[in-house]
């Protein structure tokens, strides 16, 4: 099926939840990418036919569906919270949309087994929700919601609530069971790793608008806004406010550089530029980096790598390097900058150049 | 301000254990040395909140004792013991102004007024709460509400130790970066002691000096974050330091060195001497950062089979098949992949030898 | 909230729109008819405007009556509350102690009004009564409430507080087992006092439950009838004569219905003005904003 939003918007009272919009969902992985209080849910609770729209339509496959419940629906969603009926065992909570569906008995069966097998719940399935960590809660929850096979699934941050390593299994289990699924798959979170190991098409959204739409990998490396940039990246694009001029680009506090490739082609004028941690080094890593003075605020080290809070012309920073370095707080250093790495936006915050990408 | 250890501590919930697996923490013997920033990392229902309310004194231990500076405090409440703790979701009083809120333990110990508004004053200076002293506690957003947790143990000049138990789980993720720097000026300030519970190994490697892994009831590992990535003592440690974790792969013991379990390939010549004589299976473990994944043949290079390669912006991630084995490696993001077929190298220097789950070599 | 309209809800709410309107506004209509009539009979009657209201707001008897009801009230209101208060803090938190506790309390709930009434009629008789043999004999005081007004009053105020008081400890031991553990650990640490527990933890986290507890024992104590009517009859003389019985008197003693319905309407007014009071103070007593 396809999903199509018109002019869609939603307020409440004198708050406005959504600005208008258009969205067209095709089946496959669908991320909704954005920080909380972006309008995820409510977006969300709008596709399922949960609210109404204050204004504009819903289409499924060109029919006007917009004041159909949900129940009418074909429609799936699991939340953050892992809601399962208590009372019921997992099997019995796998099973109950097939049940209002009165299929028989013996197809129930092997299509509850089945969904369990997937998620690897087999030997579960006697036991209450209450008896089950939260891993296998939210297991059962989103069998739950594989078992209808409805047109529709939608995933609220599902795994927000886990352990951080059962967050990691669960991810890569999700992403090749939605690939075997002919259904329109929205999954929403705030984590821009997420959506990368997830794949698919992303839309990013901020305060109540889609902000870009497009393939994940494509969005994450040409953000089409200072925004996205913002939103899809982890830590936050490093942003700095600067010049190109004279044939010389010059940012921040003295950085100064003949323009690279994709910079050279720009009028002159006044841009801001953005360049995510792990393309900043507190090392020289090729000969045309560009070095400029930064004071040290913190430090914290993350396994293999460091992430360097530095202060550079009153702009926070955050520099990602390879390795473990402990550095005095406060201390001026060095900071390296791939000039070929710079993301260049312009007054109105609209991406104007992006790095070239070896593709592969 | 104190050195916390732990002697002979162990803590079961029901009243009589019998068995193993009775004990939610088994026995430990551990201290925590005085002015260290410490994170107590494991997944949920590993024991580590239990050894928090320990420590803290909400919990008396079924066996053992506490020591603060040498005198035991194993029966002494909380409050007697001088620990500050601040819990998952933030505690405030709503009754109370912020400002009041951060001099309730204070005025609970009856300190003299000017002494206790001097001190609230510098510690909300510390954690941005200034500007709202006079509002009401409650209807503030989570991350003002946990660092009023915070700020009451801070407030005290005479806590032994300030206790985070999982402190960042209400707080906005953009938020996080903010509070956990916070945390980290006031440690590198005052150098009390602070231990942080939590699940997450990115909170803990980026919050802690040393980090303390426990896994079933017992400490794994415990070491500074470069040791726990690089040395990891404990196969649980390997897997779950590091995204994705260490890659494991079953060998035996062989004249020529190790065999990779169902193949004839040999990795792991320098680790074949270690081998010799132990009990347990034998896993060879490298991290899929440092395994070498080359377009053409190398020396030692090991022809491998790819089935996957993500691609996630800052880096890339294949998946290789070697033998019967599946294997996880980090690519650069400009790196060049090979098409199909590649040659991994495990470098010696990166490569550990695990029996039965423990480091040997 | 524009959740997805369906028409056929309206059918399964039609019900209670019945039998609200059988059980509440009919009946009401009916009084407000007669409050502002004479009704003689189905085809004889007279519109009298306010006259009712002027004589029995003038009447010494209710006025007398309304004045007992409140000091009633605000007696209940003053000791129950607390009491129950109390009571919940004691009862033990969990193990067997808690479900016997929570049986325990139950058990007066559990009583007719008018088997409460009976009961105490007889426990609290000077001749046959183990209460009143007690205050009487061993206690050495003087006690007969069918004679003393004073003594009638403390036995039905007695009677409320035994009767009701387990209503505002079970919902206050509700409130209370919903406080987090962490909210007492804190406190600990912090080297709070019980008192300051109480104080800063345990009440503002009561305020629903005890918000509840005062509208419904307030309603309740206001509308007093079957209890005082079975133990006291209102007497001795007009001592325990409350509103509810008053209003009674009036309507099935004498039939003077015009009258009653006036005091009806009179007394339904101030029960929901007073409620409202009630409602709005304690809505904003203490936190101010009352987010939690």
């Amino acid at each position: 099926m396809t999903l199509r939003l018109e002019q869609l918007a939603r307020r409440v009272g004198k708050e406005t939840h959504l600005y208008r919009m258009d969205l067209t969902l095709e089946p496959g992985l669908n991320v909704l990418l954005g920080p909380t209080l972006a309008g995820k849910t409510s977006l969300m609770r709008l596709m399922a036919g949960l609210d109404r729209p204050s204004e504009g339509r819903v289409l499924v496959d060109g029919t006007d569906v917009t004041s159909r419940s949900v129940r009418e629906r074909s429609v799936a969603m699991v939340y953050q919270q892992f809601i399962n009926y208590p009372s019921l065992t997992v099997y019995d909570n796998i099973a109950s949309p097939l049940r209002l569906a009165r299929l028989p008995r013996p197809e129930i069966d092997r299509k509850v087994r089945e969904v369990a097998g997937l998620l690897h719940i087999e030997h579960l399935l006697g036991r209450l929700p209450a008896e089950l960590s939260g891993g296998q809660q939210q297991r059962t929850a989103i069998g739950r919601a594989l078992v209808k096979e409805a047109d529709l699934l939608l995933l609220d941050e599902p795994l927000v609530n886990l352990d951080y390593k059962l967050r990691e299994e669960l991810r890569a289990e999700l992403q090749a069971i939605f690939a075997q699924r002919r259904a329109v798959v929205v999954y929403a979170t705030t984590e821009p790793l997420e959506a990368l190991v997830l794949g698919g098409r992303t839309v990013v959204m901020g305060e109540g608008r889609i902000l870009q739409t497009g393939p994940t990998l494509q969005v994450y490396h040409h953000p089409a806004s200072t925004d996205v940039a913002r939103i899809f990246s982890d830590p936050p694009m490093n942003m700095l406010e600067g010049t190109i001029a004279d044939g010389r680009v010059s940012l921040g506090d003295g950085i100064a550089f003949p323009p690279c490739a994709h910079l050279a082609a720009l009028p002159a004028g006044r841009y801001r530029f953005g360049v995510r941690a792990n393309h900043l080094g507190i090392a020289r890593r090729r000969p045309g980096d560009v070095e400029f003075p930064a004071e040290v605020a913190l430090a914290e080290v993350s396994g293999s790598e460091t992430f360097v809070h530095l202060l550079h012309d009153g702009v926070d920073l955050v520099v990602q390097e390879e390795g473990i370095h402990s550095l005095r707080l406060g201390a001026t250093m060095s900071v390296f900058l791939a000039p070929g790495q710079l993301y260049a936006f312009d007054a109105a915050g609209a991406l104007a150049a992006a790095p070239a990408r070896r593709e592969g | 301000m104190a050195r916390i250890e732990l002697r002979d501590l162990a803590h079961a919930y029901g009243p009589r254990p019998e068995r193993e697996e009775d004990y939610a923490l088994k026995r430990a013997d551990f201290a925590w040395e005085d002015g260290g920033a410490y994170a107590l990392l494991g997944p949920s229902g590993c024991g580590k909140t239990t050894m928090l309310n320990i420590i803290s004194g909400l919990v008396r231990p079924s066996e053992g004792k506490v020591l603060f500076d040498g005198k035991d405090v194993t029966g002494l409440s909380p409050a007697a013991r001088n620990i500050a703790q601040v819990f998952q979701f933030p505690v405030v009083y709503d009754t109370m102004s912020v400002g009041e809120n951060l001099a309730f333990p204070l005025k609970n110990r009856g300190l003299p007024r000017a002494e206790i508004e001097e001190r609230v004053r510098e510690v909300a200076q510390m954690l941005e709460l200034s500007p709202m002293l006079h509002q009401r506690a409650a209807g503030l957003a989570a991350d003002a509400k946990q660092k009023i947790s915070v700020g009451r143990g801070l407030v005290r000049s005479d806590v032994a130790a300030i206790l985070f138990d999982e402190p960042l789980t209400v707080i906005d993720p953009h938020l996080k970066w903010r509070l956990r720097r916070n945390l980290k000026e006031i440690h590198a300030r005052f150098r009390r002691t602070l231990v942080y519970v939590t699940h997450d190994q990115n909170e803990a490697l980026t919050f802690a000096d040393k980090v303390v892994v426990m896994h079933e009831g017992q400490i794994v590992q415990t070491g500074t974050p470069q040791e726990l990535f690089e040395e990891p003592a404990h196969r649980f440690v390997g897997f779950f330091i590091g995204s994705p974790g260490m890659n494991f792969l079953p060998v035996e013991g062989d004249e020529a060195g190790l065999r990779l379990e169902g193949t004839d390939i040999v990795l792991g010549r320098e680790l074949a001497a270690q081998a010799r004589g132990r009990s347990g299976r034998l896993e060879l473990g490298i991290r899929p950062e440092f395994l070498e994944l080359h377009e053409a043949p190398v020396a030692d290079g090991l022809e491998a089979a790819l089935t996957e390669v993500q691609d996630l912006g800052n880096f890339k991630l294949a998946t290789v098949r070697l033998g019967p084995h599946l294997l996880k490696v980090k690519l650069h993001e400009d790196a060049a992949v090979p098409q199909a077929r590649g040659w991994l190298r495990l470098p010696p220097t990166r490569t550990r030898l695990y029996a039965g789950g423990r480091l040997i070599g | 909230m524009g959740k997805t309209e369906n028409n056929k809800a309206w059918f399964l709410v039609l019900p209670v729109f019945v039998i609200v309107a059988f059980s509440a506004i009919i009946p009401l209509i009916t009084v407000v008819n007669y409050a502002f009539q004479d009704i003689l009979g189905p085809q004889d009657r007279y519109w009298v405007g306010t006259e009712w209201f002027k004589e029995v707001l003038t009447d010494d008897a209710l006025q007398e009556a309304l004045l007992r009801q409140l000091v009633f009230s605000t007696a209940v209101l003053l000791v129950e509350i607390p009491l129950g208060i109390v009571l919940a803090l004691g009862m033990p938190a969990r193990g067997a102690g808690a479900s016997a506790a929570l049986v325990l309390m139950a058990l007066p709930l559990l009583i007719p009004w008018n088997v409460v009434g009976t009961i105490w009629q007889i426990f609290a008789r000077g001749d046959i009564g183990l209460a009143g043999w007690f205050i009487n004999g061993p206690l050495g005081l003087d006690y007969n409430y069918t004679a003393d007004s004073f003594d009638a009053w403390i036995t039905i105020l007695v009677m409320d507080v035994w009767h009701w008081t387990p209503l505002v400890a079970l919902l206050c031991y509700a409130g209370l087992r919903a406080i987090p553990d962490a909210y007492y650990q804190a406190a600990s640490i912090d080297g709070a006092s019980r008192w300051a527990v109480f104080r800063h933890i345990e009440l503002p986290k009561m305020r629903g439950v005890l918000l509840i507890a005062v509208l419904l024992r307030f309603m309740d104590s206001f509308t007093i009838y079957t209890e005082p009517f079975v133990v006291t009859g209102g007497g001795p003389g007009n001592a325990t004569t409350f509103l509810s019985i008053h209003l009674a008197k009036i309507a099935v003693g004498q039939f003077d219905l015009g009258p009653a319905a006036a005091i009806s309407i009179v007394y339904f007014l101030i029960i929901l003005t007073l409620s409202f009071v009630f409602y709005n103070v304690m809505i904003r007593v203490g936190t101010g904003s009352s987010k939690s």
